[in-house]
């Protein structure tokens, strides 16, 4: 006992020495953390895709633009005829991951909405919908199970995970039914059509653009991550880190929040008390207001900020007159893919990537986006495209 | 009552409190880094941030040293939160009322954890993990998976506000504030005749009753205590940093961690609560200290996990030699450490 006493004491120690030591190097030089993260992260960055997704921002995208969530970027339209079906009364089937966030929360309102509309005008028969709870095998079980039915005359799936759901789709694709994938996509192109915004790298660079534009080359910034190793998110940082690299900005380092307010504001704190933050970066803008607070309670002047098109955010941005920008994960997506059902069901022809617009939104429409949400609950995403669908506006306040 | 300045000082130094080693460290060596840290108006911001913590530690204490779990205690912050954020609405009038409905659900959560557990003799680690469940599920039903209303500046004051101009540290917070009565309050009842039977029963449940206690309802009122404490930290931590559909998520097993840190020992019977205080603590300054140390994200998790088992692994092994000493020497009931008189 007398030996392992001491011997525990050193692993306490070690560890604390440990996590000492990993770190000196970063703290002390900021150039080299970006290296070592850009090396040790390079899987999540892919230039290419970088490039196209920034180009894609300044494309004007075919079709009208009071209907975003019909519109798409540089579309390749492909021939459906040969899925037309007669007489309407269809039976549409969705394989959803999962609504466990206020962002999906929202868009799964949409979608209903727009359902019932053409349930209506009796486009479609039908809506079966499956919950995976963010769980790929659940999800797998869903998609199989609709595919067993053989009643479905489409499949929509907006899959949980890009890897494992891809010979779910696969086995969608083979089973002769149309098959719309949107959001998360996954690796094979077997859908008809796979609906998504611009995409990760853009939202990303959105932000970080904003922050390089408005702060004086030397000022500080903090960025605020959800949590690591979802593609959507990795890219969204992938982006932002290269053009901080490429900036005069000194960027003091990333943090994992989950999303959770009093996680955010203790950071946020942290480093206030450490020296000045002059903007925040964040990859979603879930407990932006958390982090503005910190600054408030620590009498601090608010940071130039990087939201997202969160009400909470919105109405916090309005009321202290902050700079900031909300980068926009289009919201309206999920009107799409039932819109995209009905049309390949008429034989319409579709973009085989459908690419939604995703603007941010800035100074210049913060006034018109709140206007149009005044009375949406807080956690309510302002372009989620809804507003000429009959449900408007009870079906999203009531949740 | 015998306590006098030297009896808690020799606790604090036993070596069964490693806790409290570990917690100077830390912040001797987070001082080290950052002198800013030592400022009071930066530990002031440290304690709001960890009282919500300080609150479910002693709600967890009371269960855990009468030999049981609780479980539920993430998902009723969760849940309180929410629904106070649903029933405010950013309405000032609403927020006493609010509160005291809180209050009332929380308790009623502690009893029926309490009441199924002692009279259904369902182990209690399925129990709270129902609870959990159920509390989860009913938030998600009833918000559709995304909060909605706000809460009013009133309710977000115990959180976030204090008293104000207070020389030398600026503004004491309330939550500091409450902390503080609490725990005084928690020490004296693990004083009291209840406090003592709470342990006896966690020591020995079998013993307790045959020595006359009546098991169900001290370990009900344990549980009940729980519920009622993790309400006061819904308060609390709503009024830090406001609604997001995350709160209170993970804070059962950070709140579990807390309370084993301090040395209270899983299975009952054994445990001092301001240890477990300054566990909760040591937990909160353990993440300050990442991030003062600019631990990458990714690594925390782990050095996180090795430390913590390194000082329960360290107190434990001290507390078996001690045992062993002791029973050597001159025999002695088993639960001599914690009730010092």
């Amino acid at each position: 006992m007398r030996l392992t006493k001491p011997a525990l004491a050193g692993l306490a120690i070690a560890g604390l020495v440990l996590t000492g030591c990993t770190t000196d190097a970063p703290a002390d030089d900021q150039a080299d953390t970006g290296d070592d993260q850009t090396s040790a992260e390079g899987d999540w960055f892919v230039q290419e895709d970088f490039d196209r997704q920034l180009a894609q921002r300044d494309v004007t995208p075919e079709g009208s633009a009071d209907e975003p969530w019909l519109q798409a970027i540089e579309p390749e339209w492909v021939d459906t005829a040969a899925f037309a079906k007669e007489g309407g009364d269809a039976t549409v089937c969705f394989s959803n991951a999962s609504v466990s966030n206020p962002w999906r929360v929202t868009g799964w309102i949409t979608m209903q909405q727009q359902v019932e509309v053409l349930q209506e005008s009796g486009d479609i028969g039908e809506f079966r919908v499956s919950d995976a709870a963010d769980d790929d095998n659940q999800q797998i079980s869903d998609i199989q199970a609709f595919v067993d039915a053989g009643d479905c005359d489409t499949i929509i799936i907006s899959p949980s995970t890009t890897a494992t759901l891809t010979p779910a789709v696969q086995a969608a694709c083979d089973s002769g039914v149309p098959v719309i994938v949107f959001d998360r996509g996954v690796n094979t192109d077997c859908a008809v059509t796979f609906i998504h915004p611009i995409g990760g790298y853009a939202y990303g660079a959105d932000g970080a653009e904003f922050l390089v534009d408005n702060l004086e080359p030397g000022s500080t910034v903090l960025a605020l991550r959800i949590l690591p190793g979802v593609d959507v998110l990795e890219n969204r940082w992938a982006a932002a880190e290269q053009i901080f690299n490429d900036s005069e900005l000194d960027v003091l380092g990333f943090e994992f929040t989950e999303g959770d307010g009093a996680t955010i504001k203790d950071i946020v704190t942290q480093y206030l008390q450490r020296g000045d933050v002059d903007g925040i970066w964040m990859d979603a803008g879930d407990g932006a207001v958390a982090a503005l607070e910190a600054f408030e309670d620590a009498g601090k002047p608010y940071p130039v900020m990087v939201g997202e098109d969160e009400l909470s955010f919105l109405r916090k941005w309005k009321e202290t007159g902050i700079t900031a920008i909300a980068p926009v994960y289009s919201n309206f997506q999920w009107r799409t893919p039932i819109l995209a059902a009905v049309k390949i069901l008429n034989g319409e022809e579709v973009p085989s990537e459908w690419v939604l617009p995703q603007d941010p939104i800035t100074d210049a429409d913060l006034d018109e986006y709140l206007e149009r949400n005044a009375d949406m609950p807080s956690l309510h995403y302002a372009k989620f495209g809804g507003e000429d669908l009959p449900g408007f506006p009870d079906a999203w306040q009531d949740r | 009552m015998r306590t006098t300045v030297s009896g808690i000082t020799s606790r604090i130094l036993s070596s069964n409190a490693t806790v409290f080693v570990l917690l100077a460290v830390i912040f001797a060596v987070v001082f080290a880094l950052n002198p800013g840290f030592a400022e009071p108006m930066s530990l002031m911001a440290f304690v709001k941030k960890a009282a919500p913590l300080i609150l479910l530690a002693i709600g967890q204490y009371f269960v855990i040293v009468s030999g049981e779990f609780d479980l539920s205690v993430g998902s009723l912050v969760g849940a309180q939160v929410v629904i106070a954020a649903l029933l405010i609405d950013g309405n000032e009038s609403a927020t006493l009322p609010v509160i005291l409905l809180m209050f009332a659900g929380g308790i009623v959560v502690g009893l029926v954890n309490g009441l199924v557990t002692t009279l259904l003799k369902v182990p209690s680690i399925i129990t709270t993990l129902g609870t959990m469940l159920v509390l989860y599920g009913a938030i998600r039903w009833l918000t559709g998976g995304a909060p909605t209303g706000s809460l009013s500046t009133a309710f977000r004051a115990a959180g976030r506000q204090g008293v104000d101009d207070v020389p030398l540290i600026g503004q004491l917070p309330w939550a500091l504030l409450i902390v503080l009565v609490v725990g005084v309050g928690a020490v004296f009842l693990m004083r009291s005749p209840w406090g003592r039977t709470l342990i006896a029963v966690g020591d020995n449940d079998q013993a307790a009753r045959f020595a006359g206690a009546r098991v169900w309802w001290v370990k009900t009122a344990a549980f009940t205590l729980s519920g009622f404490l993790a309400t006061g930290a819904g308060i609390l931590i709503g009024g830090y940093a406001g609604v997001t559909a995350q709160v209170g998520e993970g804070m059962e097993f950070t709140a579990i961690t807390a309370v084993v840190l301090g040395g209270v020992v899983l299975g009952g019977g054994r445990g001092w609560v301001v240890a477990a205080m300054a566990g909760a603590l040591t937990v909160e300054a353990l993440f300050t200290l990442f991030n003062q140390l600019s631990v990458p994200s990714t690594v925390r998790p782990a050095a996180q996990g090795l430390i913590i088992i390194a000082a329960v692994a360290y107190a434990a092994i001290d507390r078996a030699r001690r045992a062993r000493t002791v029973t050597e020497t001159h025999p002695t009931p088993r639960h001599t450490d914690v009730a010092t008189p």
